[in-house]
């Protein structure tokens, strides 16, 4: 596309898809702008009016609000921390010639096959469960306390479960990105006299810096929404300890009823989301350039 | 210093015995280049010397002492490799230094160093580079200097011009070759150009399915070949290899004349043939001659021949020009 014919050309086929994807995200967005100062609740009849700001109001000075950005960032932060730092050092094992490598691979990439719903269920009953599960099995055979980890650490607990359904999927990423680098260089590397953490710290590394961005992009993406684990397991508690901005707007929609209310969340999750994407974007989009 | 001695060296790929046993010695200083045809064992040949695959047995001695055991950078060795290797996120500098930051040379010093190699390799001006934004003749000097810094005892180049046109070839030849003049290190020079190889060499390693096939200086291999593979892989264009009654009339199952030994006529000679191809050079002409009863024979003649397709010559070996060989391929003389 090189041609100033051809660049216009290129316009004109694309132009349909760029209005109707436009169409597709404007009219949604517009609407729920439009019901965001509207005062709208189901279970009242009070369903006309204008609101002015005071949905918004309301979620400003709600107790939750804070905690609830509070605890979004914590769990994108937490599970991009956890999938990466994991995800590298998963990949440059199974990068390794190993017996069974294939069927090794796929179940390393399971996790991520199976509904999140499913995956918290699996995590909350079988594993955590203070009665129930293996892990308060195995500290009751050692003789310590079971930890009450849903309860006690609720955050950490929901966390740890989004990281173990996210953390194949960075690792396929990050492993073709291994994949895709030269063993010359490694060699030269080593015959340069770098010990194999020197060749990881100044060759795999930077080698892998743009699929590490391109998994902190998407991610951030899906993990800003997450839901249906902290629905699944602790409903945002106990208290509100674990509530996120999605689960406070899931609240105000289908347990309050306020469509209202629940219209500014969602305006507030897309600013919030603007802005964690400027500084992703500022801080990591030059690593996506070629 | 740089002596390299190789005793019964075997590598074998599992069932594969890509080298059935090799014994060499490369002295301190010296343009050593292996040729063989593709797949032959070079680069893998290289790769045991420079410790980056295991020797399934045998000793690899580097300046007297054992080094078959010792990892790649304990070996004092450089590798220059075909695809160049560059680290393609530093700079042209960075990628120079990176050798003596790991071995924990200091900032000042390395950077002089790292200036001093960009001079001889006139990279001055592209120091702020990344290897992207280079030629592919610019990126072969930074691999050189990237192996020049660390002053190794021996520089290992494995098809390092086989990327290059052929002018940028012609010129990086003589720049490796001056720089072997200056810093008078062991080369070692893995190719399968025929001018690289006999222009560059102190001595070449003739290499057939991982078996040395002969080693000696380039005019040694030249005039005489130890055995037919030999004469016809060193000499362009390749050696004609006669069989027959011709060769039982001189009491060998195989002769050789080098296109360049043979006189044409166009009234009398031992053979006689039809010119099939004529390519004209300018200062040489190659003639591909059909020659009753043996086949096609390559001729080299003056730049004034004038013959072409359909022509009828005379082919006459010089005398004492001739290579005869034995039923083992063996040179008999
Ligand atoms: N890792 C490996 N596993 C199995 N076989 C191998 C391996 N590396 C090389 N070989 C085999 O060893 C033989 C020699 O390979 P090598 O790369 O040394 O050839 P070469 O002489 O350098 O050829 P070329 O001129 O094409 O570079 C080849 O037949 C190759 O298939
Ligand atoms: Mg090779």
């Amino acid at each position: 596309m090189s041609t100033q014919s051809s660049r216009a050309t290129a316009r004109l086929m694309v132009a349909p898809s760029v209005v109707l994807l436009f169409i597709w995200m404007i009219v949604p967005l517009i609407l729920t702008v439009w019901f965001s100062f509207r005062i709208y609740r189901l279970l009242s009849p009070e369903r006309n009016g204008w609101a002015g700001f005071r949905n918004y109001t309301w979620f400003f000075n709600s107790p939750d609000f804070w905690l609830g950005i509070n605890n979004t960032l914590l769990l994108v932060g937490g599970v991009l921390a956890i999938t990466i730092v994991f995800g590298v050092l998963i990949a440059l094992l199974i990068d390794q010639p190993v017996w069974g490598q294939g069927p090794l691979r796929i179940l390393v990439i399971s996790p991520f096959f199976i509904m999140p719903p499913v995956a918290a269920s699996i995590w909350e009953n079988l594993f955590m469960h203070p009665q129930n599960g293996l892990l308060a099995a195995g500290a009751v055979g050692m003789g310590i306390k079971p930890i009450l980890f849903l309860e006690s650490y609720p955050m950490a607990s929901v966390i740890f479960i989004v990281a173990w359904e996210w953390l194949p999927f960075a690792t396929l990423i990050l492993l073709t990105a291994l994949q895709s680098l030269s063993s010359e260089q490694l060699e030269a590397a080593e015959m340069d006299g770098a010990s194999s953490l020197s060749r990881f710290r100044y060759i795999t590394l930077p080698h892998l810096t743009r699929a590490i961005t391109v998994v902190i992009l998407i991610q951030t993406i899906f993990l800003l929404g997450i839901f249906g684990e902290i629905f699944t397991t602790t409903q945002g508690g106990p208290g509100s300890a674990s509530t996120t901005l999605p689960y406070m707007i899931y609240k105000q929609a289908l347990i309050a009823k306020d469509i209202g209310r629940a219209a500014a969340g969602g305006i507030i999750a897309v600013i919030l989301a603007n802005i964690v994407a400027f500084f992703l974007m500022r801080s990591m989009g030059k690593h996506l350039d070629a | 210093m740089g002596k390299i001695v190789l005793k019964s060296v075997r590598k074998s790929f599992g069932e594969v015995h890509v080298i059935p046993s090799v014994d060499l010695t490369i002295e301190n200083g010296e343009f050593v280049v292996f040729v063989g045809p593709s797949g032959c064992g070079k680069s893998t040949l290289l790769r045991l010397i420079a410790g980056l695959e295991d020797t399934s047995s045998g000793i690899i001695e580097i300046d007297g002492k054992d080094a078959t055991m010792l990892p790649p950078a304990k070996r004092g060795l450089a590798m220059v490799f075909q695809s160049y290797a560059l680290y393609p996120h530093m700079t042209v500098r960075k990628n120079i230094m990176f050798p003596l930051k790991m071995a924990g040379m200091d900032l000042a010093e390395a950077t002089r160093k790292a200036d001093a190699a960009a001079k001889v390799l006139n990279l001055t001006s592209y120091m702020e580079r990344k290897p992207g934004q280079l030629s592919g003749g610019q990126r072969q000097r930074v691999a050189i200097g990237r192996a020049i810094v660390r002053e190794p005892a021996a520089f290992l180049f494995d098809e390092p011009l086989s990327n290059l046109d052929a002018a940028l070839r012609g010129n990086m030849r003589l720049e490796i070759t001056e720089l072997h003049q200056t810093l008078k290190t062991t080369m070692i020079y893995v190719t399968h150009d025929q001018v690289e190889a006999m222009t560059m060499a102190d001595k070449i390693v003739v290499l057939q399915a991982g078996n040395i096939e002969q080693v000696g200086s380039p005019l040694d291999l030249y005039n005489h070949p130890a055995n037919a593979f030999v004469a016809g892989f060193i000499g362009s264009p390749r050696m004609n290899l006669l069989e027959g009654a011709d060769a039982q009339a001189m009491g060998a199952t195989t002769i050789g004349v080098r296109p360049e030994h043979l006189d044409i006529s166009s009234t009398a000679g031992k053979w006689t043939g039809k010119v099939s191809v004529a390519e004209l050079l300018g200062s040489d002409t190659f003639l591909h001659v059909n020659v009753e009863g043996h086949g096609s024979m390559t001729v080299r003649g003056g730049g004034e021949i004038n013959l072409r397709h359909g022509d009828t010559v005379y082919l006459t070996p010089q005398a004492g020009k001739v290579h005869r060989f034995g039923a083992d391929g063996k040179n008999m003389a």
